[in-house]
C-alpha cells in the first residue's frame, strides 16, 4: 500500500497502521466513550493509576467543581472532567416532591451537570507522533499511539505539539508519558483498564469502525428521546486530525469539556513551512552577498 | 470560590481567572464571547527552559548568518571580519548545542536525537543541520585561531556556510509546528522575522568584533549593511505578522512578551541607525554591534514568551476555531 504526502500528513486516512508500516496487522482498536451514560464516578481515573502504576501527581483540591484532578497530563491518562451549568428549563412535570435550594438559580433555569472522561485521542494523524525527534513516540499495530520510556530524551516538543493539550513531561523524570490505550492489555486481548472498571459502559473499548456505528446509532437514539444537544466529536475521518481512535459523545460544545472545538494536526502546514523557511534561508545567503557588493570603500 | 461563580447565564459569562481578568479592563476592548472549561487552558505551555530555548533561537541564528559572512569576508580580503564571524559561528553553535542538551529532560540521552532521520520533525531535521554546523564552525574555528591545515579550515568553513542559511531558519519552523496559536498561525512571516534576526545579529557581532580588535573601520562595511538591513526587515516582518494574527497577535504585545519585544524595537532600530550612520567611529560601531546582538536576543525571548501566553489562554484555542466550525455550517461538532 502506498501513501502520498498528503495523505500521510493530514485528511481522511483509512488505515493509520499500514501508513506506519504494517504490512499485516489487527483492526483499529480504540475508544468510545459516551458521555452521556458518565456518572463522574472516576473510576476509570483510578484503575488507569493503578494498572499503569502512573504515580500520584497531587490531592490538591480545584475549588472549582467536583473535579479536582484538572486536566490531562504526564500522570494523568484519564480525567473525568465536571460541568456544573444552568440550562433553561425543559418542559417538566411538577411532581410535587421536596427541591434542593438552588441559590440564585432563576425559576425559569434548571441545573444540569456534565460528566465526562477525557483520554488521549490516538489520532489518525498524532502530531505528538510526527514532532517525536527519536523515534520514541510510535504507531502500534493497532493504530494507536505509544511513547516508549526508555527512548524519549524528553526534548518536550510532543507537549505542544498536541492539539490536545494531552501529553506532557513529568517532572523528576524529564520523560514525556500519556494514555498507551494499554498497550499491554491489549496485546493480551484485554480491554484497557479504564473501559474494564467503567461501570456505565460509558467507556466502550473495541475495533473503532465497530464503535463508530454503535456511536451513530447512540446518537439518533438521544435525538429521538429529545436529547437534541447529543453530538459526536472526533468521529469524523474527515476532521483536522484524521478522526480520533478515542471519541466522544457529548452533550454540550466541545470547549465547555475543555476540549479544542476544531483541532487541526499541526503538520498539516508542514510542507509549506519548510518551503517558506528554505526560500527564506536562501534569501539570508543573497543578503549577506549583497552586503559585500562594491568592492572596499 | 462558591459553585455560583461557575453557573452559566444566558448571555454566557465572562470565563477568565480574576488576576487576568482585572489586568485587561483597563485598556484593552472586550474580547470575543467564547465559552471554556473554567477558563482552563486546553492546550499545555511549551515545557522548553528559559534562558536555555530562547538563547538558542539567537546563538543558532547568529552563528548561521555569521558563517556565510566569514567565508565571503575571506574571499574579499577582510581577515579579520572572517576572524570575528567564524569564532562567532562556533561560538554560537556550540553554546546552542549545550544549551539544547541542557534543555531536555533526560541530557544523558542526547544521542537519541541521532537514532533517525525524520522530515516530519523540525526537531530532528534541525539536530541534522546543528550537528554538521557545530563540528565544521568549530574546526574552521580552531584552525582560523592556531593556524593550523589552514586549507582543511577554508574546506570545514564553506561547508558551515552551506549550512548557515539553514541555521537561521529552521528554528522558525521548530516552533511553528505546533499547535500554539500564537507560532503556529505566523508560520508564514516567522522564518522571515527568524532569517532577519539572525542577519542582524551576525552583522552586529561583525561590528563588536572588529571594534573590539581595533581593526581598521575600513573593513566593517558589510557588517554594518547586514546589521542595518537585518534589524529594519525583522522590525518589518514582526510588525506584519503581529498585524495579520489580529486577535492572536496581542500576545506579542502584552505581558513579558510584550516587554521583551519592544525593547527589542528600541535596541534594533538603534543599533541599525548606529551601524549606519556611525560605523567609522569604533566605540560607536562596537555600541551598535552590541545593541543589535541585544536587539535580536531580546526578539527571540520575546516570541518565545507571546507562545508560552498563546498555550496558556483557552481564548486563542477556541475562538479561531469556533469561528471556523461556524463558518463550516450547522452540523458540524
Amino acid at each position: 500500500m502506498s501513501f502520498t504526502l498528503d495523505q500521510r500528513l493530514a485528511g481522511p486516512l483509512a488505515d493509520p497502521a499500514a501508513e506506519a508500516g504494517y504490512d499485516e496487522h489487527p483492526p483499529r482498536m480504540g475508544f468510545f466513550t459516551d458521555t452521556s451514560v458518565c456518572i463522574g464516578c472516576k473510576a476509570c481515573e483510578v484503575a488507569c493509576k493503578e494498572w499503569n502504576l502512573v504515580p500520584e501527581d497531587g490531592l490538591d483540591l480545584t475549588g472549582m467543581s467536583y473535579d479536582n484532578t484538572g486536566e490531562l497530563g504526564a500522570s494523568t491518562w484519564r480525567h473525568v472532567a465536571f460541568v456544573e451549568q444552568t440550562t433553561p428549563r425543559r418542559d417538566a412535570v411538577d411532581l410535587g416532591m421536596p427541591s434542593v435550594p438552588q441559590g440564585a438559580v432563576e425559576d425559569d433555569r434548571e441545573v444540569r451537570w456534565l460528566m465526562s472522561s477525557d483520554v488521549c485521542k490516538h489520532c489518525t494523524h498524532a502530531a505528538c507522533l510526527d514532532v517525536c525527534p527519536t523515534g520514541s513516540l510510535f504507531r502500534t499495530e493497532f493504530g494507536t499511539v505509544v511513547v516508549q520510556e526508555d527512548i524519549c530524551n524528553g526534548c518536550g516538543y510532543c507537549v505542544p505539539a498536541c492539539p490536545y493539550g494531552v501529553i506532557d513531561i513529568r517532572p523528576g523524570d524529564g520523560r514525556a508519558w500519556k494514555c498507551t490505550l494499554c498497550y499491554d492489555r491489549t496485546s493480551a486481548g484485554q480491554e484497557p483498564a479504564c473501559a474494564k472498571a467503567c461501570p456505565t459502559d460509558s467507556i466502550q473499548y473495541g475495533e473503532l469502525d465497530e464503535l463508530r456505528e454503535r456511536a451513530a446509532q447512540r446518537v439518533d437514539a438521544l435525538h429521538e428521546a429529545g436529547t437534541s444537544q447529543a453530538r459526536l466529536y472526533g468521529h469524523d475521518p474527515a476532521d483536522g486530525v484524521g478522526g480520533d481512535g478515542a471519541f466522544f459523545l457529548l452533550l454540550d460544545d466541545p470547549e465547555v469539556y475543555g476540549l479544542p472545538p476544531d483541532p487541526v494536526v499541526t503538520t498539516r502546514d508542514l510542507p509549506a513551512m519548510w518551503t517558506r523557511a528554505a526560500a527564506v534561508a536562501a534569501g539570508v545567503v543573497a543578503t549577506v552577498a549583497a552586503a559585500f557588493l562594491g568592492g572596499r570603500p | 470560590m462558591t459553585h455560583q461563580d461557575h453557573i452559566d447565564t444566558p448571555a454566557g459569562r465572562d470565563v477568565r481567572a480574576p488576576r487576568e481578568r482585572a489586568a485587561a479592563q483597563p485598556e484593552t476592548v472586550p474580547p470575543a464571547e467564547f465559552r471554556s472549561y473554567y477558563g482552563r487552558p486546553v492546550l499545555k505551555q511549551p515545557v522548553w527552559k528559559v534562558p536555555d530555548v530562547p538563547v538558542y533561537l539567537f546563538s543558532g541564528g547568529m552563528a548561521g548568518a555569521s558563517a556565510v559572512l566569514a567565508e565571503l569576508a575571506a574571499a574579499t580580503g577582510r581577515p579579520a571580519l572572517a576572524r570575528v564571524a567564524r569564532l562567532g559561528a562556533a561560538g554560537g553553535a556550540l553554546a546552542g548545542v549545550g544549551l539544547l542538551i541542557h534543555d531536555l529532560g533526560r541530557p544523558a540521552r542526547f544521542l537519541n536525537m541521532l537514532r533517525m532521520v525524520k522530515f516530519t520533525s523540525p526537531l530532528s531535521v534541525g539536530t541534522w543541520i546543528l550537528s554538521p554546523f557545530s563540528a565544521l564552525t568549530t574546526a574552521a574555528a580552531a584552525s582560523e585561531i592556531t593556524g593550523v591545515a589552514p586549507v582543511l579550515g577554508r574546506a570545514a568553513g564553506l561547508g558551515a556556510a552551506a549550512l548557515g542559511g539553514p541555521m537561521t531558519t529552521y528554528t522558525a519552523v521548530l516552533i511553528t509546528d505546533t499547535a500554539v496559536p500564537a507560532w503556529h498561525e505566523a508560520y508564514r512571516e516567522m522564518p522571515v522575522v527568524f532569517g532577519a534576526s539572525a542577519v542582524s545579529a551576525a552583522g552586529g557581532l561583525g561590528l563588536l568584533g572588529l571594534g573590539v580588535l581595533g581593526a581598521d573601520v575600513a573593513e566593517n562595511a558589510p557588517a554594518a549593511r547586514l546589521g542595518a538591513a537585518g534589524a529594519a526587515v525583522e522590525l518589518a516582518a514582526g510588525t506584519a505578522m503581529e498585524r495579520r494574527l489580529g486577535d492572536i497577535g496581542e500576545k506579542y504585545r502584552t505581558g513579558p512578551a510584550g516587554r521583551w519585544l519592544r525593547a527589542a524595537r528600541v535596541l534594533s532600530a538603534t543599533g541599525a541607525v548606529g551601524a549606519i550612520a556611525g560605523r567609522r567611529h569604533r566605540g560607536v560601531a562596537a555600541a551598535s554591534g552590541v545593541a543589535l546582538l541585544a536587539g535580536s536576543l531580546a526578539t527571540r525571548f520575546g516570541i518565545f514568551f507571546a507562545g508560552r501566553a498563546s498555550a496558556a489562554d483557552p481564548r486563542d484555542t477556541v475562538v479561531p476555531q469556533r469561528a471556523r466550525v461556524s463558518r463550516s455550517g450547522p452540523g458540524s461538532p
